[in-house]
């Protein structure tokens, strides 16, 4: 009993460290972007408290709510592309020739840089002159889609490079999960005169299912704080039509020295991602349970 | 043995804050000059990065080595930003407390909060005693905040339509004189399959030098500083028209398509390919146009300009009004180690700048120039300067003369106007409502 007690203080001393850290580099600022929050700061003169007076104007500002939606339709599609990982991690698990080669040929795209991404899907959108008009017009249409710079398909136009940017790193996940399901449990099943088809939907999902939910909330969180190829690619142009929480936040906060709105709209952007985190995880329960 | 490990475990914790605290502290001197080795380390920050501003930067560094030659014990730590992330950085610099020694910074609603918080010292006994009567008027006033001035002006600048007279020849166009002289040059191109006008309206600023030349020539040369004045309301009909003209131009086809997606270097690709016929910029684009070994001899033959049309009916009559203002000026940082230096390599930077830049490099300087001793000097150069000398105005770009906030406002504002996401009612009514809200604070 004695030993079980010092025990417990030694861990208690082991852990001490790294929850130094955490709070210092994660908690006490999320509490002081919380307090930043409550004032009228310009970033560098003084600050003046000014009670709740940014998370009213937060609540009203119609331009949170349309970048909101904007995050949350990334999560929606990246929730969704998960899928099409799930289907070509399926096939590279399954013994295929060359499945090594093409693993690491997905890994490429999460081994640039963001802004290298953003620059050569800029160059491959260019209206006159970027790659994919080039191939529209010499394939004879007369009208060629502005792409970033249209507001209705812009947006939807940066969704395709991030997608594709993370692709690698979800079919590796996804992969690894795959490969280790036992392979007497396939072996069984295919003696029972089950098909490939069934194996997958039957035998190896639900295995992975764990790492499924991991997943979806990984796409879904990491979606809401998405910012870099949006503020390298439209900047949240044309108009705000591709605004996003995260570069709503930078541009009131360094854009127009606006440092408490700013930190209003980060901790609206927390507040959100911690529902959308909770919503999953007990929607997700709720399935399996039955 | 419990002992032990929880010894081990102590000393672990204190090792670890050791190595935090340490880092904290050697962040905090980095931001600062510090002396190590008997030398003076000032740091010194500018956004002429050597690929897109190869001018300037050579320029700088040049005078950077002389000083550091006449000044032995000195070293000058330089960083190099392009000027969207040098805005961003010297931003957070401020907010944490850590700008460097001396540094550049854009006029006006930029400066405001860095001089009125205390981050820029004044340099009013410079300017006194070493720069009396030697800027062109205008240029120290947009770093002034009540009575104190807080940079050295760099820059003037003017903006001039831009064109490729070879274009212009080849289809029988005229320099336009008049707003529909311009618009109908622009069908003349249209038809021939060449851009009339590349604009970058992504950035928003470029595209609003067509607005702000449209509100001068159609509501008068005042009408913007009195828009930020409070004077007039940016709802104020000559301002709706202006947008209005704006967007006719974009409904016409006048512009480079997709121009909202475009920055304003994509956008000037498009004039020096020679695939868009005009360009509305300012005289810092001069170098590429004349002197830059990076454009080619025969594209800088092509290259001439003229100034904004006159609108017909409208209050701005004189076409030697101009849109412009200064760009960068030099401020010496207030919690600045070694403060003296840093005012001493200010003056020095600033000076030897107003003696070099025409000749070396082709920048205008905000210091005074004596035409009569300048050799071999592109004869673009001396009708900019005459121009600046013979201008009856120039009016400080809106979006430097407007806060921050109302100039990222206004830059959206821009793009919006560009792709058509807002009628110009709509353009004028918002920021007049920023402005209504300014004023109450």
């Amino acid at each position: 009993m004695k030993t079980v007690m010092s025990k417990k203080s030694v861990i208690a001393l082991y852990v001490l460290p790294s929850l130094i850290l955490v709070l210092i580099l994660i908690y006490i600022p999320i509490v002081l972007s919380g307090y930043y929050g409550l004032t009228d700061w310009n970033g560098v003169g003084k600050m003046k408290f000014i009670g709740l007076d940014n998370y009213i104007t937060l609540i009203h500002d119609k331009l949170f709510w349309t970048s909101t939606w904007h995050s949350i339709l990334l999560g929606l599609f990246s929730v969704l592309s998960l899928i099409g990982y799930l289907i070509v991690s399926l096939i590279l698990a399954s013994k295929l020739r060359g499945s090594n080669l093409l693993r690491k040929i997905y890994i490429i795209p999460m081994l640039l840089s963001s802004v290298a991404i953003a620059q050569l899907w800029v160059k491959i959108y260019d209206p006159n002159n970027g790659m994919i008009n080039s191939i529209l017009t010499s394939l004879g249409v007369e009208h060629t889609p502005l792409w970033l710079a249209d507001p209705k398909i812009a947006l939807y136009a940066i969704f395709l490079p991030i997608v594709w940017q993370y692709a690698g790193f979800y079919i590796i996940i996804l992969y690894a999960a795959l490969i280790n399901v036992p392979e007497e449990l396939i072996e069984a099943a295919r003696i029972d005169g089950a098909n490939a088809f069934q194996i997958a939907y039957k035998i190896k999902i639900p295995l992975i299912s764990g790492v499924l939910k991991v997943l979806v909330i990984l796409a879904v969180v990491g979606s809401l704080k998405y910012f870099d190829l949006i503020y390298v690619m439209t900047g949240g142009g044309p108009g705000h039509a591709s605004e996003v929480m995260a570069s709503y936040m930078y541009k009131e906060a360094f854009g127009k020295f606006n440092f408490g709105y700013g930190s209003a709209i980060g901790f609206g952007l927390l507040v959100i991602s911690m529902a959308a985190t909770w919503l999953i995880q007990k929607f997700l329960k709720t399935k399996s349970d039955d | 043995m419990i002992k032990r490990k929880a010894l081990t475990a102590l000393t672990l914790i204190c090792l670890l804050i050791g190595i935090v605290l340490t880092g904290c502290s050697s962040e905090g001197s980095s931001g600062d000059g510090s002396a190590s080795g008997g030398k003076i380390h000032l740091k010194f920050m500018h956004d002429w990065p050597k690929g897109s501003s190869p001018a300037y930067f050579n320029l700088v560094n040049e005078i950077i080595k002389d000083f550091e030659d006449k000044h032995k014990n000195v070293k000058i730590d330089v960083e190099v930003l392009n000027p969207d992330q040098y805005r961003d950085k010297i931003k957070v610099l401020g907010a944490s407390n850590e700008l460097p020694d001396v540094g550049l910074t854009w006029s006006n609603g930029f400066a405001k909060p860095f001089a009125t918080g205390g981050q820029f010292t004044p340099l009013n006994d410079i300017i006194d005693k070493d720069f009396k009567d030697q800027f062109v008027p205008g240029t120290v006033e947009s770093y002034t905040f009540d009575g104190k001035s807080y940079a050295l002006p760099m820059e003037m600048n003017i903006t001039y339509i831009f064109y490729n007279k070879e274009i212009f020849k080849k289809y029988h166009i005229d320099v336009p004189k008049t707003f529909d002289e311009l618009k109908q040059a622009g069908e003349v191109l249209k038809k021939n399959g060449v851009i009339p006008a590349t604009v970058g309206s992504k950035d928003g600023w470029p595209a609003s030098m067509w607005f702000m030349y449209l509100a001068d020539r159609i509501g008068g040369p005042t009408i913007l500083t009195d828009v930020i004045n409070g004077k007039v309301k940016m709802t104020d009909p000559a301002i709706v028209k202006a947008a209005q003209e704006v967007q006719n131009l974009v409904d016409d086809g006048f512009f480079v398509k997709g121009n909202t997606a475009l920055s304003n270097d994509e956008a000037k690709g498009y004039f020096l390919n020679e695939k868009a016929a005009m360009f509305l910029t300012a005289t810092w684009e001069l170098p590429n146009f004349t002197t830059s070994p990076d454009t080619s001899k025969a594209f800088k033959e092509k290259v001439g300009y003229f100034k904004f049309p006159l609108y017909e009916g409208g209050k701005g009559t004189d076409i030697n009004s101009y849109v412009g203002g200064p760009g960068l000026g030099v401020f010496v940082a207030e919690n600045s180690k070694h403060k003296d230096v840093a005012k001493d390599f200010a003056t020095y930077l600033v000076k030897e700048w107003g003696k070099r830049s025409v000749e070396k490099a082709g920048i205008l300087p905000a210091t005074k120039v004596n035409t009569d001793g300048l050799k071999n000097v592109h004869p673009m150069y001396l009708d900019v300067l005459k121009d600046i000398n013979e201008a009856s105005n120039v009016t400080t770009w809106f979006d430097t003369q407007a806060s921050p906030n109302v100039s990222e406002l206004h830059h959206d504002m821009m793009t919006a106007l560009f792709g058509k996401q807002v009628t110009p009612e709509e353009f004028a009514q918002k920021q007049a409502d920023a402005l209504a809200k300014e004023a109450k604070k």
